[in-house]
């Protein structure tokens, strides 16, 4: 998988969390990861369809998740529920959209997202196309810690 | 001014909900895909301003914006896109498909007040 890939979704990552919930959140060295090892314990997934295909996974331990959605609502959210999931798939979205614009002049095309799906669970893996390589990308912020997990294939 | 929120998901409704009420706008009716607004508007619910996602599933934006559009009752009713698209393809492609403005995701508090010309 190209590097190149990877920049776009790590600066749609850090304006989402500035615009939306006023966090800095800051990227780690990013590593290559076998399938379903950086998960925590809340995960939004989105397909990634066109010249570029694969799937893009923002995975938060449970009281980040919570933090985030809180802040997103204005309004505690204290359980993982419909809440919960529908804020963390909407915020994928997002992070997921803005980086497809930077994605789709690399690859010259207009790619297209899936809509979100949000798997909830200690360990839980997320799954991709099988034998996509995909790399991790760690971030770090004042309320926890997260991953980003790109998993992309182009042509 | 009446305001038709229409995005799939319930967290963008409700934060998109709490921007308009800052700004003092109340009157606000909210859908969750493109089907469900087109059943507010045709039972006849005035609108002034539909702000609009366009990833959603049974009907989305696209599709919801060329069916008011082809319908001269809703002649005057703005069509605001707000959606997590935003290569120029796409934005073209609703403008030419009749949106009147056009806000990516996420967008403040400040750029939809713009937006709305308030
Ligand atoms: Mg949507």
């Amino acid at each position: 998988m190209d590097v190149a890939y990877v920049n776009p979704f790590i600066q749609s990552t850090i304006n989402t969390f500035k615009t939306m919930i006023d966090l800095d959140v800051k990227p780690g060295k990013p590593a290559l990861s076998r399938e379903g090892e950086h998960t925590y314990d809340v995960s939004g997934i989105i397909g990634l369809s066109g010249k570029a295909q694969g799937s893009i996974a923002l995975s938060f331990p449970k009281s980040m998740a919570l933090k985030i959605v809180s802040k997103m609502l204005e309004q505690q959210v204290k359980v993982i529920g419909p809440e919960l999931t529908d804020g963390i798939g909407e915020l994928t979205n997002i992070v997921a959209g803005s980086a497809k614009a930077e994605l789709s002049p690399i690859v010259k095309d207009t790619l297209s997202i899936s809509l979100p799906n949000v798997v909830v669970g200690k360990n839980h893996s997320v799954t991709r196309p099988s034998g996509l390589p995909g790399i991790v990308v760690p971030f770090s912020s004042s309320i926890g810690d997260f991953a980003v997990e790109i998993a992309l294939k182009t042509g | 001014m009446r305001i038709l929120l229409v995005d799939d998901s319930s967290t963008m409704r409700r934060i998109q909900k709490n921007q308009l009420t800052a700004l003092g706008l109340k009157d606000i009716i909210e859908a969750e895909d493109g089907k469900q607004a087109q059943e507010k508007l045709k039972a006849g619910m005035p609108v002034d301003v539909v702000l609009l996602d366009w990833n959603m599933p049974e009907m989305d934006g696209m599709a919801f914006l060329k069916i008011v559009r082809a319908d001269a009752t809703y002649n005057d009713v703005k069509i605001i896109m707000c959606t997590s698209e935003s290569e120029k393809a796409k934005v073209l492609e609703c403008l030419k498909a009749g949106a009147n403005d056009y806000m990516v995701k996420p967008f403040t508090p400040e750029s939809l007040q713009k937006k709305l010309g308030i």
